[in-house]
C-alpha cells in the first residue's frame, strides 16, 4: 500500500511532504508508521533519519495512532481572547481525554493547532477538513454529539 | 414538484413562542390533515419577525398578509375563511402602522474601503474564471506581455511605490529587479501562502475568493524577473484554498492563458501547488523554500538572499498573496493611481484583518494611513458589549501592542515601527479592558516558543527563558529587576536571531512594557492582577451580607474548601481554594466576587515558602 | 486564446452571462462560501436555497456561490441580485431564514429587513 502511494510521485525528495500527507489520510489511525518511513526511504533513497527529522518538525504528522476523527482546537491568540481556553476545558471534559490523546474507542483525538485562519469568527477548531467557527460550550457538545451519532 | 400554493411563515422568536406559537403551529397541522390540504399549505418556522408585542405572529403568502395574536382556536377560521375561501380574516390582521418597522441596519463597515487586492472577494465566483475575466481579469497580463518589455514591468511596479504585504514591507520592485539583473539558466517566482500569523485572513480569503488574481499577479511578475516556473506554496491548514488555486492553474492551462507562448509572446510559464504540513516559521522566506525542497523548514542565513540563491540555488523572488493581488490592478488603472492613495512611504491600500473585541470582525480593505481610530471604531464599528478599548496588537506575535494614545496615529509601515509595533500582515487583534497585558505577552512568547525551529539558541532558549520569568510574575512571583532582565533578554534576541521570527518574537513583551509598565509592576510588586485575569493573583470572596447560606458553593466546590451554616454565612479558606470559579457560577444570589489581588493568607503562605528556599 | 483579441471576446461573453436581463435569470442568490462563511454554516444555508429553488420549480433564479466579502462577524452572508434594484445583502443566515428570504423576498418581492446587513454595492 506505502509502495503505491509513493509511486504516485516521481522519486524525488522535494514530494516527501506531499507522500507522508498522503500516507497519513489515508490510513485509518491517521499517523505515519514505522513501515511506511522505511517505504519512502528507500522509494526516495534517502536517509530514514531525514525523513523522522522532516516528520517530527511539522506538527500536522503523527508518528503515533490516532483516532477516526482528528480536533484541531485553534490555540491562537483571537481565539484565546475570545475564549478557547473554555472550549478546551469542554472538549476534555466531552472526550474525556487531554491534549494529544485519543479517545478509548478511537473516535477521537484531541489536538491542538496554530491559527486556522478563521479569526473573525473566534474560537474555532477544525474537524477533520471542516472548520466549525464561533465556538460557545453547547456549540461544541452539539458538534461532538452530531458526529458520535452520525457515526453510530 | 411540489403543489404548495400557500406559505404560512410562523414566527418562532422566543417572544412569540413563550406567547404559543408552537401550539398554533400544532394546530394548524391537525386543521389542515383534517380539511384534506396539508400538501398545500407550507407550514414554516421563521426566527424573530419583530413585532413581539403582537406575538404570536404569522404571514401568509403569496398575499403577504400579517396575522396578529393567534390563539389555537383562531386556527380554524383563518384555515376555512382564507384559505379555503379566500378571505383574511379581517379581526386578526395586523395594520401596516402596527408593525414596528425595523430600521434598515446598515452596516458602515464599507463606507471607508478602498478594494484593491480583496475587488472581487465575495462579487464573483470563484470557480469560474469566465466571470474573473469579466471583471477585466488577465488583460494586464495580456497588454504587458504583448507591449512592455521586463524591465518596463519592474518600473511601472516602482512608480507604484507597492511594498510587500506580508510584514517586512520590502519594495517590490527591488526583489524583482535583483533578480532580474541575475544571469541564470533557471529562476523561480514563490506566491508565500503560509500565512501562519495568528490573527490575518486575508491570504486565505484572496486565495479562495479571486485565486486566478493571485496567478496573474504571478505571471507579471514571473515576466519581469525571467522566471518560467512558479509555485504556490500554501499552508496545510486551508484546504479550501488550495482545491481552488488548483483549479485555477488547470482552468489557467486549459485556456492557454498559462503554458507556452502566452498571448503569443515568447513568453511561456508553468505554476504548482505546494503545501506545508504545520509550521509557523515557514511563513519565512528560506524555511519556506527548504519546505518546498522537501526539508525541515529550517531558515537559512542571509546572506546569501533568496534573489542570489533561492529554490534550488537558483535565483528566486518571494512575494506574499496579497502583493501579488494588487499587480493587475496596478497595470490595468496605473501606477499613478495606486500611488496616489496612502502616505508617503507607503503607497495604495492594505488588507486588516479586524479581530478580538470588536464589533465588525473580518477583513477589511483602506488606504495605508488611516488611522487606528478610523479603522477599529468606524470600520470595525467599536468595542463589542459596550466594554473600553485597551489595545490592539498589530502584526502578530511579531508585532507590538498599541494604546489609546496611539489612537490617532496613521497606519504606514514606518509610523507604526517607531511605536514598537508593526505592519506585519495586518492582523489587528483588539483588546478591551478585561484583558491583563502581563497574560497577552506571555500567552504570545508561548506561541513563539512552540513556533521557534530550534536552529539558533538565542531564540530556542532566550525565549524559553523570558517566558519563565513571565509565567513567574502571573503567578505572583515576580520580583524586582524582571523587567530589566526582559528587556535586556527581549533585545539580545532581536539583535542575535537569525530569522525574522526570532528577531521579532520578543516585540509584543518589549511594547507592552513600554506601555503598560505600571501593569507588570502591580503584578510583581502588589501581587495583584486587576482585570483579574491571572488566576493566581485574584481570589473569591463571599459577601456576608448577600450570601443566603443556601450551601450551593459549598457543595460544588471541587476541593471542599468552602464551610459555613445558614446563620454564619460562607466563607471560603483562600489557601486551598483552586479558582475554578463553580461557586461563582452556582451562586443563585451573585454573591461571591472576585476581588482583585492575592490573599493576604496566600501571599503569606507563598513567603513562607520563598524563604525557606532562600535559606535553603 | 493567443490574443487580446480573445480575451475580449471571452470579457464580453461573460459580462453577458453574469448579467440578469433576457428573462432567463430574474434573480441571483449568491451564497459566501469562504472558509469563514463555511465554518458558520453556508453549506447548509446554501443546501436550503437549492432545496427551496428546486421545491418551488423557480427556473428564473440563480443560486451560485463567491467568496468571503469580509464580513466575518455576519456570516454566512448571501446577496440577492435583481437586475435593476440594489443589491440586498443578507447576514447570520441560518437555513430557517434562507427559508423566509425564498418566500417573502424570492417568490413576493418583499426584502426581509430584519436580516439584511447592507444594501447596494
Amino acid at each position: 500500500m506505502y509502495k503505491e502511494i509513493c509511486e504516485k510521485y516521481t522519486p524525488e525528495k522535494d514530494n516527501l511532504l506531499y507522500i507522508l500527507h498522503d500516507i497519513q489520510d489515508h490510513h485509518p489511525q491517521h499517523y505515519i508508521p514505522e513501515e511506511a518511513v522505511q517505504v519512502v526511504a528507500e522509494y526516495l533513497n534517502i536517509p530514514t533519519n531525514h525523513i523522522y527529522g522532516v516528520l517530527t518538525f511539522y506538527t500536522m504528522y503523527s508518528t503515533k495512532p490516532r483516532g477516526k476523527n482528528i480536533i484541531r482546537l485553534c490555540e491562537s491568540p483571537p481565539c484565546y481572547i475570545k475564549g478557547s481556553t473554555n472550549i478546551l476545558r469542554k472538549l476534555k471534559m466531552l472526550l474525556g481525554v487531554n491534549t494529544g490523546e485519543t479517545t478509548k474507542d478511537g473516535m477521537f483525538t484531541l489536538e491542538l493547532c496554530a491559527c486556522l485562519g478563521v479569526c473573525g469568527n473566534a474560537p474555532v477548531m477544525m474537524i477533520n477538513e471542516d472548520v466549525y467557527g464561533d465556538l460557545t460550550e453547547e456549540k461544541v457538545e452539539e458538534i461532538i454529539d452530531k458526529i458520535r451519532r452520525g457515526n453510530q | 414538484m411540489s403543489l404548495k400554493r400557500i406559505d404560512l411563515l410562523i414566527c418562532c422568536g422566543s417572544g412569540c413562542i413563550s406567547a404559543g406559537s408552537l401550539k398554533v403551529k400544532e394546530r394548524f397541522q391537525e386543521v389542515l390533515a383534517d380539511k384534506g390540504i396539508s400538501s398545500e399549505v407550507n407550514i414554516i418556522e421563521t426566527g424573530c419577525m419583530g413585532p413581539c408585542d403582537y406575538g404570536p405572529v404569522l404571514v401568509i403568502y403569496p398575499e403577504g398578509v400579517f396575522y396578529k395574536s393567534v390563539k389555537p382556536e383562531d386556527v380554524e377560521e383563518i384555515v376555512t375563511e382564507h384559505f379555503l375561501k379566500g378571505r383574511p380574516v379581517q379581526r386578526l390582521m395586523l395594520r401596516e402602522e402596527e408593525r414596528l418597522v425595523s430600521s434598515q441596519k446598515e452596516v458602515p463597515f464599507y463606507r471607508k474601503q478602498v478594494k484593491v487586492a480583496l475587488a472581487n472577494c465575495g462579487f464573483i465566483n470563484p470557480e469560474s474564471m469566465e466571470e474573473y475575466i469579466a471583471t477585466g481579469g488577465y488583460e494586464a497580463l495580456g497588454t504587458v506581455l504583448t507591449t512592455m518589455n521586463p524591465q518596463q514591468v519592474i518600473d511601472v511596479v516602482k512608480a507604484s511605490g507597492l511594498r510587500g504585504r506580508g510584514g517586512g514591507g520590502f519594495p517590490t520592485h527591488i526583489k524583482w529587479q535583483l533578480v532580474h539583473d541575475v544571469e541564470s539558466d533557471e529562476k523561480y517566482i514563490i506566491c508565500n501562502g503560509d500565512e501562519g500569523d495568528p490573527g490575518a485572513f486575508m491570504d486565505r480569503s484572496v486565495l479562495e475568493g479571486d485565486p486566478h488574481r493571485v496567478i496573474e499577479g504571478m505571471m507579471i511578475g514571473a515576466y519581469a524577473i525571467g522566471a518560467t516556473k512558479g509555485f504556490f506554496y500554501i499552508r496545510a491548514e486551508y484546504p479550501l484554498a488550495i482545491k481552488r488555486i488548483r483549479n485555477a492553474i488547470k482552468q489557467a492551462k486549459e485556456a492557454g492563458l498559462m503554458g507556452e507562448n502566452i498571448f503569443g509572446s515568447n513568453f511561456s510559464f508553468e505554476a504548482e501547488v505546494r503545501t506545508g504540513a504545520g509550521a509557523f516559521v515557514c511563513g519565512e522566506e528560506t524555511a519556506l523554500i527548504q519546505s518546498i525542497q522537501g526539508e525541515r523548514g529550517n531558515p537559512t542565513p542571509k546572506p546569501p538572499y533568496p534573489a542570489v540563491k533561492g529554490l534550488w540555488n537558483k535565483p528566486t523572488v518571494v512575494n506574499n498573496v496579497e502583493t501579488f493581488a494588487n499587480i493587475p490592478t496596478i497595470f490595468l488603472r496605473g501606477a499613478e493611481w495606486f500611488a496616489s492613495m496612502g502616505t508617503e512611504t507607503s503607497k495604495g491600500t492594505k488588507v486588516f484583518a479586524l479581530t478580538g473585541d470588536v464589533n465588525n470582525t473580518g477583513l477589511v480593505e483602506v488606504p495605508m494611513g488611516i488611522t487606528l481610530r478610523e479603522l477599529i471604531f468606524d470600520v470595525g464599528g467599536g468595542m463589542a458589549n459596550g466594554h473600553e478599548f485597551k489595545a490592539v496588537q498589530l502584526g502578530g506575535p511579531s508585532g507590538g501592542c498599541l494604546t489609546r494614545e496611539h489612537l490617532d496615529v496613521p497606519v504606514d509601515y514606518e509610523t507604526l515601527k517607531e511605536r514598537g509595533a508593526m505592519m506585519g500582515s495586518g492582523g489587528v487583534i483588539v483588546m478591551n479592558d478585561q484583558k491583563c497585558m502581563v497574560n497577552v505577552a506571555k500567552f504570545f512568547i508561548g506561541f513563539c516558543v512552540d513556533e521557534s525551529c530550534g536552529k539558533c539558541s538565542p531564540c530556542r532558549i532566550g525565549l524559553k527563558h523570558m517566558y519563565n520569568i513571565l509565567d513567574r510574575i502571573t503567578r505572583g512571583e515576580g520580583k524586582e529587576g524582571d523587567l530589566e532582565e526582559l528587556q535586556h533578554l527581549g533585545e539580545t534576541i532581536s539583535r542575535l536571531s537569525l530569522c525574522g521570527l526570532g528577531q521579532t518574537a520578543p516585540n509584543p513583551v518589549l511594547s507592552t512594557i513600554r506601555y503598560f509598565r505600571e501593569e507588570y509592576e502591580s503584578h510583581i510588586r502588589d501581587h495583584s492582577c486587576q482585570t483579574k485575569v491571572c488566576t493566581d493573583l485574584f481570589h473569591f470572596m463571599i459577601d456576608k451580607n448577600r450570601c443566603i447560606g443556601c450551601s450551593l458553593c459549598a457543595r460544588k466546590c471541587p476541593v471542599s474548601c468552602i464551610s459555613g451554616s445558614r446563620d454564619e454565612k460562607y466563607t471560603i479558606s483562600q489557601t486551598e481554594c483552586i479558582k475554578c470559579g463553580n461557586c461563582q457560577d452556582v451562586c443563585p444570589v451573585k454573591a461571591i466576587d472576585r476581588i482583585p489581588g492575592m490573599h493576604p493568607d496566600v501571599l503569606k503562605q507563598l513567603q513562607e515558602k520563598q524563604n525557606i528556599s532562600i535559606e535553603e | 486564446m493567443k490574443t487580446l483579441a480573445d480575451l475580449k471576446k471571452i470579457r464580453e461573453k461573460a459580462q453577458e452571462e453574469m448579467k440578469l436581463r433576457d428573462g432567463k435569470v430574474r434573480i441571483k442568490i449568491v451564497v459566501g462560501m469562504g472558509t469563514s462563511g463555511i465554518a458558520m454554516g453556508a453549506r447548509e444555508v446554501m443546501k436550503t436555497f437549492l432545496e427551496e429553488i428546486s421545491n418551488r420549480n423557480l427556473t428564473d433564479v440563480l443560486v451560485t456561490q463567491t467568496g468571503e466579502k469580509g464580513l466575518s462577524s455576519m456570516e454566512p452572508v448571501v446577496d440577492v441580485i435583481e437586475e435593476g434594484k440594489p443589491k440586498v445583502t443578507y447576514g447570520n443566515m441560518t437555513p430557517e431564514k434562507a427559508r423566509r428570504v425564498v418566500v417573502e423576498h424570492i417568490v413576493n418581492g418583499r426584502v426581509v429587513s430584519d436580516y439584511v446587513v447592507a444594501t447596494g454595492d
